[in-house]
Order: C-alpha cells, then structure tokens, then sequence
C-alpha cells in the first residue's frame, strides 16, 4: 500500500471513548460499531489493495441523526468518511484511522414515484438497479447503470458521477439528477433542485455530483426515469486489428449514429470473457466490438444494416446481429463479466479507468503493449469505445513481493499517458485516494487552488472525506489569501492591448 | 465608460489584474446580446470578449468542439451544421425576445445556461459543457474538465460554470460536445387543448417510447403569431426526430397513443423546423417597441405543476402564457406593473416547486425586484461563499444575479 493518508489526529483517538458514547446517544441501538471485528467489513471498498480500520463506524437512520452527527463531529473537529454500499473502485470511501465511517446503507426507502413528471425520489442507500426495478413494471427504467448496479447505491452514484456501458448516449448520473436533500459538514440541511430542470441560481447539484463525498451527505435524491426503447439488438463485430475496430467506431459516429452502447475488448479480454461465459466470441480476432441499437424496430434494423456495411467497409472479418433477447443478453453477458472473466486468469488484477480522445486508441494500444513488457505484466483491455473510456486490467499477484507495487506504477503510467495524448485521469471511476497523486500531471496548482476553494465554500475545516482527490491539503484560511493587491500590480495603468 | 478589448488570454489575465489592483468592478460581455437579462450593474469598466474568437478544436468523430469564448454561435453552428452535426441542446437566439438582432457568442451561451425546447431530451447547455479555462477574480488563469466526453477528474467546474452570468470568472476557452443532427423530424399537433389537458397529453407522449424531442403548449391567439401554423386555437406540439424509417414508425405510434386528445394533424419536416425554432426563440413574446413595459418571466417547473402556474398567472394577473419542456418550461408575459409581478410569480412558483427568472423588464424594474428566484439561507450562503472563492473583492459582473454576488 503506497498512499499515504491525513496524519491521524492523536487529540481525537485520545477522546475515542467519549466520542463513541455521544455517537450512541445519536444514534441508538446497533447504529454505532466500534469493535475491531464489527469494523472489519468497512476497512477498505471496491479497491481493496488499500485497508484502513476506521476509528467508529455510524449507520444512521434518519437525516436529522446524519444532521446530529456531522454537526457535533464539526464541533468536535472530527474528520468524516461517508460510505454508500462501498463498491467505489478508487478507494473513495476507504475509512481513515481518526474518522467516524458515516454508512448510509439504512437509508433504504423509495420515497416516492411520480410517473407523470417521470422521476423518482429515493434514499441514498437505494441501490441503482432498485430504481429500474421499482419503475419497470410501467415500462420505465433509470438510464446509468454501472456494471456494479446490483450492489453499488444512488448515493454513491451521485458522489461519483457514475456511468455504465450506455452513458454516451443516455448520459451519466450528472445528466440524470433532479434534485437532492444533502447535510453540510455544519450539520446543516440544504436543499437542491426538485421535479424541475435546471438551477434557478449556481448549479449546486451539478458540483456535488461527482464530489466524491468532499462537499456534504445526500440523504435524499430525485431522478428522472426514462421509458424503456422498444426494442435493442446488439452486433458483434471482429477485427484483425484495433486499429480498424478504432476505425470503425469513429466511421459509425462519423455517420450520424450514437448507438446506444458500444465496448471493445483486446484479445487477451475476448479469450478470458469467452472461456468464462461462452457467449460466442470469435476467438481468431484482434478487436472485438459490441454495438448496440436501441429504439423503435423500425430504427434499429434500419440502423444496424448501416452499422453492418460500414463494418464491412473498415474490414470487419466477423460480423453478427444478435436475433433474439437471449441471444443480445449473451452478447452482453461476455462483456459485462470481463473483469470477474480476468480475475479467472489471474490472482489479481487492477482495474484502471482513463478517458483519451479515441483516434488515440492505437498509439496508447502500442504504447500499453511496450510497458506491459518493461514492467512484466500482462494487460488486458476493454473500453467504452463509444466515448473513449479505456479500462485497462493489469493482472499481477500480490502474494509475489513487489507485483503490487509494479501494477500500480504500470497503471500510473497508463494514466499518465491518457492525459499526455488528450485524456483524463478518470472517466467514471473517480479520483479518490488511487489517482490523487497524479491529479499534478492534468491540473496546475492553480487549478488544484481554485477547485479546493469550492471546497472551502462547503467545508472550510476540511473534516468531510479529506485525504481524497487532492494530493496536498490546503488550510482554506491561506487559499483565501489575495495575491494581488492594489499598490502592488504590475499594471498601473489600464491595459492597453 | 472604459472598454477594454483582450486579443487573447493574457490580455484578459492582465484586464482582470488591472481592475484587482486598481479596485475597479468589469462588466463581462461577449456580443452583449443578453446584457437586458439579469439585474442591471453599474461597473467601472466593460471587458468585452469579441475579440477571442476562433474555433480551435473540431474532431466530429469524437463529438467535440473547442473554441475561444468570444467566437460567434452562428460561427460553430455553420462549422458543425457542415458536419451534419449540432448542438443538441438548441440553443435559443433571444434577439427578438430582447428587441435586437444581434448573434450572441458560445461564451455568453454557456455563462446563461440556456437551451431550447430539445432540453428535455437531451439535456442543457450545463449537460454538453465539457471544459474551459478561465481567469478568476483572483486575476489567475485556471482550467477545468476537459476535451473528452467522459470525465471525472476533479470537481465538475463547467456546471457551476453553466448559469454563473459572469459572475465567478471570466472563460476565455471552452470546449463543448457536439451531436449529430436528425435526418428529419415531423411534429404532430393536438388543437383546443386547455392547459391542464395539454400538460397530460405531453405527459402521455413524454411516457410512451415515442422518443418525443420537444413538446410545447401555446394557448389560443399565440400559434396565430408564428408563420406556417396559423391556427386559431390552442396548439399542442409533438416533436419527433430521426432516421425517416423511425419518424414514419413513432408518428404512427405517437398519434394511437393521442387519440383520446382528440384529432391530430402532422406537420411535416419544413413546417416543423419553423415552428421549433419560433418556440425556442419564444417569437410570440418578442419585443413589441423600444417602451414594450410589460414584464417576461421564464419559469421552470415539474411538468405537471407548470400549467398550474400559469393558470395562477393568467386568472389573478391577466398573464399570457406559452408551455414548453412538456409543460415544464413556462414563459409568462405580465403587463406592465409596479414590481412587474414578481409577488404573484414568486407566490405561483413556491406553490408548486421550481425557480422564476425575470428575463425581460424595464430596467428600473430589473434593479427593484429579484430577477433571479431568492435563494433559501443555506443556498445563499453557500453561493457568496462559492463567489467569494472565485472572486473574492467582487469585480466581475456583481450584483447581476443576486445583490452580494
């Protein structure tokens, strides 16, 4: 474990006891968890190469006890780790030793469907595939859908800005949300937003989706829902190269098509997914892509004989349109369990989440393949083709001395490249503690200075989720701080241009 | 008054240092065309951007568009158009709204926040802002986002950005996601519907895989106002864009679905065009003269609830109304009175859930009542902190949307 986290406050874990006991009257009964034990279940998230036990763990019930317990740990000066069902891949929920863990897995209910305005108001601890469950019976569904879904909740959603394989068309949670109930670390309650469009001020819900749990607690969250397509057909299209698979998704674009899933997987991911889930994949290809249409029958067997001639013309060597549900489902069942497919063919492996400008694909592809060598670890890639998110899976052994260490200075390399060529450090997966140290190669200090005074404006003692996304902390006191000063400038007179 | 004209970045970093260090407040225009809108400022300096212009970056096989923040929308939109691409959003030309006839620039766009009628399809100008870089009141150049469709890094800067009028930083470069166009569209039209009938019918449409892109109500004596309807009474609009296979396939769906709205009527793709862009430009509610007094809001509401609105609106204050987003979207024109109805407005909207902008109004007016919707205490204590954080001595556009900020 190579991250170094917030040194713990010794005054705190001093007063451990007494802040226990204040916790309890907060929060009753089995609310509070502080033995060794209990805690173990909430030492580490999605990215379990990193374990910290926590100083308590608090399950609220209510937002006046999540109110109750940020407030008195703002008194108190205590730091905060908020938690939804821990399936953060970035090790954004990880616990800090001086830190009370906030779960908001009590936080269960479906407070209300409105089908007439098409949304839904939902707790935070309500999972992503529960919304679509509890709306499908009218047809309806909520678009984002993490490949985590079954387990990973809506609050978290929010603190992540989640996707899923069909964001590019359907978009990701930030394009999704309504409105939302949320506590300040002040123990404060705001709320933003409700059943309408837009902000009437500053877009408040639009930063703190995808804050990763630095700006408050959502204890209540409105989405829209949308009516399910008529109908979808998937194809699946082989290449000799991923240079032509790169081609063929931006021709498909290129013709006006935004389908509304489309994955590439590299060989070493087709083989693993195959062998797992027989979902029929040529085996004998370089690329493999899945495009899926979806809307009226009329549109999508219009759209996929485009999709199947422009395939053709960008030398697809197999391609076939799934003729049946079972037979899309299947197409999609390779996919969706590539990474458990990888972790059959490996001990372990590391799931990386960059996002590159996609004509990049074969130079980054190449580059991959060369480090893959340097470091001595095998890759295997998907990707959202569609809008250029790559997840390269780097598969090592952490019982070898020193492969979990190479795995994630491979993987920093990969990251590194993506923004070198155009990208982003991240596409879905969040920067949590996993990226924050390379946050330097995207963003200037001032950059960093600028997004940590938004920061100040909703937590100016830094005690919510702090030691995440930002590699240096900053007293928001000195952020403050003016550098210009009149007398001082450097432009006495009016700029002349 | 002093104009300050940048050519490029740094210019627009020293514009800012020299207004920090002389203590001088800037009034931030791109083309000016939406200068009516918001509470009138009085500012020491202008810092108009016309002169960043120029589109830097467009892959449309990556569905994204970079250009500085003064270049002219009609400028992207013909770069995109010959792509056969668009900005999904539709974006709104209020010229006529405003009494003008100027072409606003991206920057402003994206500092107001606005869309047109495919909003409640796919989403606001806020949903295809992926990246700028800025100069804050600091007098500091920052970037955020970036040049990619999909991306988490970092807090999402462009949606606070989205709607901010100027009033955090001034963009100097953005980058925004670009869309295909439809390859046709038809629109089917329901007649003599009331508001509250109207509102169900969209909702019907809006639930149905129609995959409807625009809904819009406008009441009798409005569709009157826009060429090629000319219809009498009340006009309830369905838009549906496509391949034609589809748009032939969901017309049919959509109007079994209608049927118990009574007759519908189809408008083909010419037609259809005209009367979108006349909604997205609210043309029934333009400007009548240089003293036109009375007062325009645009209201956004739950698409149920914004028909009760307007019914409010219409009974106690002889509003007129025009429905777009489903219902969602309200414009109202009040005539001309002494606090331009924010009472009767701000009353209708805390009734039903939503936000009321008062987008056209005499001046004096605008510098009397709240233009944008007040904010709870905790919302506004967050938003002067959030100011304070971008510009701490408030030099840029203060006090345009909210005293303090």
């Amino acid at each position: 474990m190579s991250v170094t986290l917030p040194v713990p406050d010794a005054d705190v874990l001093a007063r451990r006891a007494a802040i226990v006991a204040a916790l309890r009257s907060i929060v009753p009964g089995e609310g509070v968890i502080d033995g060794e034990r209990e805690m173990r279940p909430y030492e580490s998230d999605g990215l379990t190469a990193y374990r910290q036990l926590p100083m308590v763990v608090v399950l609220p019930e209510t937002t006046g006890q999540v109110a109750a317990v940020l407030g008195f740990c703002h008194a108190e000066g205590i730091r905060v780790v908020p938690r939804g069902a821990g399936t953060s891949l970035s090790g954004g929920a990880l616990p800090l030793s001086d830190a009370v863990l906030l779960g908001m897995g009590k936080f269960k209910r479906i407070r209300e469907i409105d089908f007439d305005n098409r949304c839904v108001v939902v707790e935070p601890g309500v999972t992503n595939l529960a919304v679509s469950q509890a709306v499908e019976s009218r047809g309806f569904y909520y678009a984002p859908d993490p490949s985590s879904q079954i387990a990973c909740t809506i609050g978290g959603n929010i603190a992540e800005n989640s996707g899923g394989v069909h964001c590019l068309k359907y978009g990701m949670t930030t394009n999704n949300v309504l409105g939302c109930e949320m506590v300040l670390m002040t123990g404060e309650v705001i709320r933003l937003g409700g059943r309408h469009l837009d902000a009437g001020g500053y877009d408040l819900l639009g930063i703190v989706t995808g804050s990763e749990g630095l700006l408050g607690v959502v204890t209540e969250i409105t989405v829209r829902i949308l009516k399910k397509p008529e109908v979808a057909r998937a194809v699946l299209v082989g290449f000799n190269s991923s240079e032509d698979a790169g081609t063929c998704v931006a021709s498909i674009i290129g013709a006006g098509i935004i389908p509304g899933g489309m994955e590439m997987m590299d060989k070493p991911a087709i083989h693993a997914a195959e062998d797992f889930v027989h979902a029929g994949y040529p085996l004998d290809v370089e690329a493999l892509l899945i495009v899926e249409l979806d809307g009226p029958q009329a549109e999508v067997d219009h759209l996929l004989a485009r999709v199947e001639s422009i395939a053709a013309e960008c030398g697809a060597v197999v391609c076939r349109a799934s003729n049946s549900e079972q037979e899309r489902l299947l197409f999609w069942a390779g996919r969706k369990a590539a990474f458990p497919a990888v972790g059959r063919i490996s001990p372990d492996y590391y799931c990386m989440d960059g996002t590159i400008p996609r004509a990049q694909l074969p130079l980054v592809l190449a580059r991959m393949r060369e480090m893959s060598e340097t470091y001595g670890l095998r890759v295997a890639n998907v990707f959202h083709a569609g809008d250029g998110n790559l997840h390269p899976l780097i598969l090592y052994d952490a019982n070898i001395p020193g492969e979990l260490d190479r795995a994630e200075a491979f993987g920093s390399d990969i990251l590194r490249l993506c923004v070198e060529v155009g990208g982003v450090l991240t596409g879905e997966h969040g920067v949590g503690v996993e990226k924050r140290d390379l946050m330097p190669d995207m963003f200037t200090q001032v950059d960093l200075d600028q997004q940590q005074r938004l920061k100040c404006a909703f937590d100016e003692k830094g005690l919510l989720n702090p030691g995440k996304v930002f590699p240096t902390l900053h007293r928001c006191a000195e952020l403050g701080r003016m550098h210009v000063h009149h007398g001082q400038t450097a432009f006495p007179d009016i700029p002349r241009f | 008054m002093t104009t300050l004209t940048p050519r490029d970045s740094k210019d627009v970093e020293e514009a800012v240092r020299w207004a920090l260090g002389h203590g001088k407040t800037l009034d931030i225009i791109g083309a000016g065309t939406k200068r009516g809108i918001g509470r009138p400022t009085q500012t020491d300096a202008t810092l108009d951007l016309s002169g960043l212009s120029g589109i830097t970056l467009y892959e449309p096989e990556e569905l994204v568009l970079s250009a500085q923040a003064g270049t002219p929308l009609s400028e992207i939109e013909a770069a995109v158009a010959a792509r056969g691409q668009e900005l999904a959003f539709e974006p709104p030309d209020y010229g006529a709204l405003l009494g003008h006839t100027r072409g606003g620039t991206i920057g402003g766009l994206l500092a107001a926040n606005l869309s047109g009628p495919r909003r409640l399809k796919s989403g606001a100008a806020r949903d295809h802002f992926l990246g700028f870089t800025a100069v804050s009141g600091r007098g500091e150049t920052f970037k955020s986002g970036g040049r990619v469709v999909k991306n988490v890094t970092g807090y999402d800067l462009c949606k606070l950005m989205a709607g901010s009028w100027g009033t955090l930083a001034v963009m100097t470069g953005v980058t925004i996601k670009v869309l295909p166009r439809a390859e046709t569209e038809a629109t089917i039209i329901l007649h003599g519907l009331d508001g509250g009938v109207a509102a169900r019918a969209m909702a019907a449409a809006m639930g149905s895989s129609c995959d409807v892109s625009g809904a819009a109500h406008l009441p009798a004596g409005l569709a009157d106002r826009i060429s090629g309807i000319a219809a009498r009474d009340a006009v309830t609009a369905l838009r549906l864009e496509g391949v034609m296979p589809s748009v032939v396939h969901r017309r049919q769906m959509l109007m079994d679905i209608l049927k118990p709205f009574g007759a519908a009527s189809v408008v083909d793709a010419d037609a259809s065009r005209t009367l979108w862009r006349a909604i997205r430009d609210v043309t029934p509610f333009a400007m009548q003269a240089a003293m036109d007094e009375r007062a325009l809001w645009r209201i956004s509401a739950a698409p149920m609830q914004g028909p009760q609105v307007g019914r409010v609106l219409a009974d106690e204050a002889g509003a007129e109304t025009l429905y777009d987003w489903a219902g969602g979207l309200v414009w109202a024109l009040l005539p001309s009175s002494a606090d331009a109805g924010q009472e009767i407005v701000r009353r209708a909207v805390a009734a039903n859930g939503g936000h009321a902008t008062l987008v056209r109004a005499p001046a004096a007016l605008r510098a009397a009542v709240d233009v944008f919707e007040p904010q709870a205490a905790g919302v506004a204590t967050l938003s002067a902190r959030i100011k304070a954080g971008f510009d701490p001595n408030r030099i840029l556009n203060p006090g345009r949307m909210y005293t303090g900020i």
